[in-house]
């Protein structure tokens, strides 16, 4: 098997000891070590250090959940006001070259399979557009066979033309192809790390060119690179320990504000949903609480950071996060291909959602939250 | 006091109070604006330009629109969505903004006096929000502004005038009017940069995050009219020590 830390050819190298160095600092981290103490230091700090990171994201801080809800909201108030971004995400193809074990798209299910043609895609996007939406997020299956850059480009470019914003979440590709699709109208960039645990990583991805972890790590800032105004990170939350792979995410995340500071940063939170609803089971499993301990943990670390909660939340999970620390959340969700204008997916979904409203639905809630629903936050000039 | 306006550009104003409108649930802006008397308020292009719900629709006929170029990241983006802002209607102020620092959104000062330069070449009224700086703001004049916007604190912060040392020497130095933007936190931190001589406050996460929106709008009102009262009227010697009944010179006038 293909040793997933060596790059395959035609893949960019990053020249950058960054991965080395979250990789080393999440190994060492003891969740266990942290105390009620800790975490309050954590809590009272006007800029949280990796220590208070630690803290935060540690076992004794879900005593302190409350708390940590409280100045999270506090946070989220100063830097984004009473602001919920909403969005909807658009599959295009759900093709996929990689093997990786827990996933639906794994191109060993036998799933349908479908790629949309440009005359859908314009379809979907018109059916989008009618419903108020200002920004879409672009997904593929990750197979560049299935869904070259050429391809995705041209659902920027249809994209560019009905809304204001436009988002991927696609295979990582080199810089010069994230420098194309920003050309074709695309300007934010989100991809999964998953799992920051090497050995987990190898365990779960077994083929494909998803298999690199490096080149999957070294994606954001090769985005950026391609002149993409912004990029999200995250990790499935559950695939390893959930606390390391939290505090390896936002580490990263910060890293890269650091070293390009005009670059808009931003979280997701997915989780594999606990099985069996009790604590005891697996000490991997996240829970509603511990879920919400880790958005509030990237809110006090990354105060100026976008989040953005999943429909695969339930409703009133979601409706109780815009209040403390999400920025942005997907409206009239549809996770399979071509659902959108028909009232049948042509090809199936990567994973069920919980949240099914509308977009006029969610824009209620929002409001009924006190809270602003903003179509779009950005103008391209 | 009844003729005390503040002139930026062409235009005069009766009040000094410029309210912010990001950040807020829509519904509130109308009576926020009312309360405070706000003759000035903001407003972020890129949010103006929505389909669903326009901001522009929530703000009181008779109130100034004072465009910002939030979003920009140099003075060319800055004046493609000042251009783009006249011709939605905005008019021709425009509040220059420019940042490259996702994190603390703190302006950049050089691109600030180019993105100035150019717009008040094409005619615009141009308010620029900067780190306050002597010789950047002495640019900035030069550059053809009408007013310089220096920052308390960090936007979003509500820290109050942690630069007051640096906006003193501004007012002290700068012909045009010195308008505190972003950090002032509450009311008494407003009156105390009118006090100072500051020509106008803007405030806007202060409002928008308070408990009772139209409330703090109302106050920040009347603490800013407090200030600029104070300020005109010659605020009275503070002095670190008592003052001797008997002082030492005494003698001179036996």
């Amino acid at each position: 098997m293909i040793d997933p830390m060596v790059y395959l050819d035609g893949m960019e190298r990053t020249d950058t000891d960054l991965m080395d160095r979250v990789l080393s600092a999440s190994s060492s981290y003891r969740p266990e070590a942290f105390t009620g103490r800790d975490v309050s230091r954590a809590l009272d700090s006007s800029s949280p250090d990796l220590e208070d990171l630690g803290a935060l994201l540690s076992p004794a801080a879900e005593g302190l959940i409350e708390e940590m809800a409280q100045r999270a909201m506090e946070e989220t108030r100063k830097h984004f006001g009473n602001s919920v971004s909403m969005f909807t995400p658009l599959y295009i193809s759900n093709y996929c070259d990689n093997r990786c074990i827990y996933c639906g798209f794994n191109r060993d299910n036998d799933i349908h399979r479908a790629r949309l043609d440009y005359e859908e895609i314009e379809r979907e996007m018109d059916a989008i557009a009618a419903t108020g939406l200002e920004e879409v997020l672009i997904l593929t299956g990750e197979s560049r066979r299935m869904s070259d850059p050429e391809y995705i480009g041209e659902a920027c470019r249809i994209a560019s033309k009905r809304f204001r914003v436009v988002g991927l979440e696609v295979y990582p590709m080199n810089s010069s192809d994230y420098a194309y699709l920003h050309r074709c109208g695309a300007d934010f960039v989100t991809v999964f790390q998953e799992t920051y645990d090497p050995e987990t990583y190898g365990r779960m991805h077994l083929g494909g060119c998803k298999r690199i972890m490096p080149y999957r790590f070294n994606a954001q800032e090769r985005a950026v690179r391609g002149g993409m105004r912004g990029v999200g990170f995250g990790a499935l939350l559950g695939l390893g320990d959930f606390r390391r792979d939290a505090f390896a995410t936002a580490m990263h995340a910060g890293e890269i504000q650091r070293r390009y500071p005009h670059a808009e940063i931003a979280f997701s939170c997915p989780r594999l949903r606990p099985i069996v609803n009790d604590s005891s089971v697996n000490p991997g499993d996240v829970h509603e609480t511990q879920l919400l301990q880790v958005i509030c943990a990237y809110r006090l670390y990354a105060p100026y950071a976008g989040i953005t909660i999943s429909s695969r939340e339930r409703a009133g999970f979601r409706d109780n996060v815009i209040m403390i620390a999400a920025t942005k959340i997907s409206a009239g969700v549809d996770v399979g291909i071509g659902g959108h204008s028909s009232s049948e997916d042509k090809g199936d979904g990567q994973f069920e959602i919980s949240d099914g409203r509308t977009v006029p639905e969610i824009f209620e809630a929002i409001k009924s939250a006190g809270l602003q629903p903003v179509m779009s936050d950005y103008i391209y000039t | 006091m009844t003729d005390d306006r503040l002139t930026i550009g062409k235009r005069s104003f009766g009040s000094r109070f410029i309210l912010g409108s990001g950040k807020y649930s829509l519904d509130l802006i109308e009576a926020a604006v009312r309360n405070a008397g706000a003759e000035i308020i903001t407003l972020a292009l890129r949010r103006a330009q929505t389909g669903t719900e326009n901001i522009l629709d929530h703000i009181p006929p008779g109130v100034t629109i004072l465009p910002n170029t939030s979003g920009a990241r140099n003075a060319d983006e800055a004046v493609r969505i000042a251009r783009l802002s006249r011709e939605c209607g905005c008019g021709d102020f425009v509040k220059v903004e420019i940042m490259r620092d996702s994190k603390y959104l703190l302006p950049d000062n050089q691109e600030t006096v180019r993105a100035t330069q150019m717009l008040s070449d094409e005619g615009f009224t141009v308010l620029p929000y900067m780190y306050p700086d002597l010789n950047v703001a002495r640019d900035l004049v030069s550059a053809g502004a009408a007013a310089v916007m220096p920052l308390g604190a960090p936007i979003g912060t509500n820290k109050g005038l942690c630069t007051k040392e640096f906006i003193r020497i501004l007012i002290d130095e700068i012909d045009l009017p010195i308008i505190v933007d972003a950090g002032i936190g509450r009311p008494s931190q407003a009156c105390e940069a009118m006090e100072m001589g500051c020509a106008a406050v803007m405030a806007n996460t202060a409002v928008a995050t308070a408990g009772d929106i139209p409330l703090m709008a109302e106050a920040f009102r009347d603490a800013i009219s407090a200030g600029r009262k104070a300020y005109l009227s010659g605020l009275g010697m503070v002095s670190d020590r008592a003052r001797a009944s008997s002082p030492l010179t005494g003698f001179l006038r036996d």
